[in-house]
């Protein structure tokens, strides 16, 4: 069983599982887990994953579904069980039902112990378009036209191609942070909340929303800004993705790596017989 | 047993580390099967929730598609048109040996042969699955009696026919019931061809022209009528002429129906065929290119001499001699031995030289959802091939029907 203190300072040898909750958009993350699983430092036997969204209308093996997307660079690569990956289903009869059933199967799972996300460049977090409410659960969502336009090279460059809905967890799903006073959890029960919140930011095109989100306020219209409020955030990004901070911002972070460091060192593994 | 009722419960096997021919491409990707078909792994994965019960590693070794051999006239001392009383046992002996050249279905083929040989051969091969018996019957390949008298090359001049004014009742009567064939070649310059061609086409048969005089003219109209395949290109017929094409012809012409591909037999066994000829017709039509055998009795059979039937042969490498002479007496280069061949004579992508024997010759046949393929589905019928196009081992619906010595440790 792995300490996965690579992501967090959580650890779990035993079921229940970790929970992680991932985005669609990192690959590289996606690439080096499975690199760390083929040399066998990592399983994900134990590993239960909520995708964040889906889009509606489209089959499920279209080349540009998120269960494709899934399938092709993650799942197929690794030993998840198939009954651990949870992605919402898009063509559900009733989507609704569905979304209420995804919260469900969180809330069940345990609650996330890592989410790990990118953001759009309109400081969306999954489909939680600018407008969005921060306290929103699993829902369906209309597709801004931002969005709709950034999707088209993936369907050939045919607006009428690409799908104008999808299914998305709330910010209120994610963030999931009750400021409760520790005497009211009984004890035999744990809090449902998100442990640990992973936003990676990367490039100049996102650097705008990157400072909407940490140097503004909390704004409905940035959505990703709600992780302010969380126990628990890192936002890890590369140098263009800070353009738009102020210096000071940048050097004062900078000036904690060698704290920062310590989350990627060392990397335990399975072989150590842990 | 391929799919049915016991499938959805049947072990799924997931072959790793190795590289697949899909979509005309060989890509680094498993494969997976169930129940004698290629299964989708992602709608297992999603639909089912389930993952593989056993995997096996390939080594990094290439898996293609089963070869398919449309035209062989026996092997290892059998004779398809001979007219014994256990032809039966004859076609498994060759059916079960060809395994082991990747071949996982075949068409056996008779050539020219009075009646009495085929109504009493015929019936005696029915369509049949293949397996850890041997490789899959897909039906028969009549190559004559109905061809022309100056192209018959080794058919005997004296079993030729041409048909009559009740044309495909002639043809009824000279082979007994179509049931088992599956193509049959034809001469279309002979009178009242297009009847012949046209009836055996609406009752599935494929139409193979060959052995023929035609010009070019006559083999389009040909194809109009139904005929889809041309027998050993460049052997037995007219050879190209700049001002009348002839047969070959047909790898080029703007004559002929919309849509429809015309495929083409090609040996490629390093003797039959010029190189140069070989890359001028790949060149010309890469899409149609279907190996063949044409393989006779003494393909199998080591260096020397054999007795086959009433013919004396001698067996030296890759080429087989009237026994005495220098005249080729046939082929003997069994399948994958020309898939080597084609590949290094032509220049062209190992996915061409794969698809040219699988491939085509199962959409010549109107197969390619279940054969020639690894599409999902498809049947599992595959070989296991080094880099070099060695086969390795061969599978039929899922199962391991063959295994080279070395890869047994």
């Amino acid at each position: 069983m792995a300490k996965v203190t690579f992501f967090t300072g959580h650890t779990s040898t035993t079921p229940p599982a970790p929970s992680v909750l991932i985005w669609s958009t990192p690959l590289g993350c996606y690439k080096k887990l499975i690199e760390y699983h083929k040399n066998g430092h990592l399983s994900f036997k134990y590993v239960k994953t909520f995708n964040m969204d889906e889009y509606v209308g489209l089959p499920r093996n279209h080349p540009e579904s998120y269960h494709s997307y899934m399938w092709n660079n993650f799942f197929k690569h690794i030993d998840i069980d198939p009954n651990n990956a949870h992605i919402l289903d898009g063509n559900a009869a009733d989507l609704q039902a569905e979304c209420d059933a995804f919260e469900k199967k969180i809330k069940e799972a345990g609650g996330i112990d890592l989410f790990v996300g990118g953001i759009g460049p309109d400081g969306h977090i999954a489909f939680n378009e600018p407008g969005s409410s921060l306290v929103s659960r699993t829902r369906l969502k209309t597709l801004a036209m931002d969005t709709i336009l950034a999707n088209a090279k993936y369907f050939d460059g045919d607006l009428s191609k690409v799908p104008t809905m999808a299914l998305t967890v709330g910010v209120g799903t994610v963030m999931d942070a009750r400021e409760l006073p520790a005497a009211f959890f009984p004890l035999n029960s744990t809090p449902f909340i998100t442990l640990m919140v992973m936003i990676l930011i990367t490039g100049a095109h996102k650097a705008f929303a990157l400072y909407k989100a940490i140097e503004e306020g909390v704004n409905h219209m940035w959505t990703v800004s709600a992780f302010q409020q969380h126990p628990r955030t890192i936002f890890v990004c590369d140098e263009d993705a800070t353009l738009e901070l102020r210096v000071k911002t940048v050097k004062y972070f900078k000036g904690l790596m060698h704290v920062h460091n310590k989350l990627v060192d060392p990397l335990f593994s399975m072989k150590d017989g842990n | 047993m391929r799919g049915g009722q016991g499938a959805v419960e049947a072990r799924v096997l997931q072959f790793t580390n190795c590289r697949i021919l899909r979509g005309g491409k060989l890509l680094r990707e498993d494969l997976w099967v169930r129940g004698g078909r290629i299964l989708d792994p992602e709608k297992l994965f999603f639909e089912e929730r389930r993952v593989a019960d056993e995997r096996r590693d390939c080594g990094g070794r290439i898996l293609a598609p089963g070869f398919i051999d449309v035209q062989i006239n026996g092997g290892f001392g059998v004779d398809f048109s001979q007219a014994t009383e256990d032809v039966g046992s004859g076609v498994a002996l060759v059916a079960r040996r060809i395994l082991s050249h990747g071949v996982t279905s075949f068409c056996p083929t008779l050539v020219t042969s009075p009646p009495e040989v085929y109504h009493k051969v015929v019936p005696q091969i029915p369509v049949k699955s293949g397996g850890p018996h041997g490789a899959g019957v897909l039906g028969l390949h009549l190559e004559g009696p109905f061809i022309s008298r100056e192209k018959r090359g080794a058919h005997p001049e004296a079993h030729l026919r041409s048909f009559e004014a009740n044309a495909f009742q002639d043809l009824l009567a000279t082979y007994g019931p179509l049931d088992n064939v599956r193509i049959v070649t034809l001469a279309p310059e002979l009178g009242h061809s297009h009847e012949v061609i046209r009836e055996l086409t609406t009752r599935g048969i494929c139409v193979s022209l060959g052995h023929s005089v035609a010009d070019l003219r006559a083999a389009e109209d040909a194809v109009w009528s139904g005929a889809t395949f041309i027998t050993h290109l460049f052997n037995a017929m007219l050879p190209f002429h700049h001002r009348d094409p002839g047969i070959v012809g047909l790898l080029t012409s703007d004559r002929l129906p919309a849509g429809r591909c015309i495929f083409y037999g090609m040996i490629a066994d390093g003797t039959h065929t010029n190189p140069a000829a070989l890359r001028i017709a790949h060149r010309a039509h890469p899409q149609g290119l279907v190996l063949v055998t044409d393989a006779i009795p003494a393909l199998g059979l080591g260096n020397g001499r054999h007795t086959l039937g009433q013919q004396e042969v001698e067996v030296d490498g890759l080429t087989a001699y009237v026994a005495g002479t220098k005249t080729l007496s046939g082929s003997i280069a069994p399948m994958d031995v020309c898939v080597r061949h084609f590949l290094q004579a032509t220049g062209c992508s190992v996915e061409s030289a794969l698809e040219a024997a699988s491939l085509h010759p199962a959409q010549l046949l109107g197969l390619e959802k279940s054969k020639g393929t690894l599409d999902f589905g498809a049947d599992a019928d595959f070989v296991v091939l080094d880099d070099s196009l060695h086969v390795q081992a061969t599978y039929i619906s899922g199962e391991l029907v063959w295994q080279a010595e070395a890869a047994r440790q």
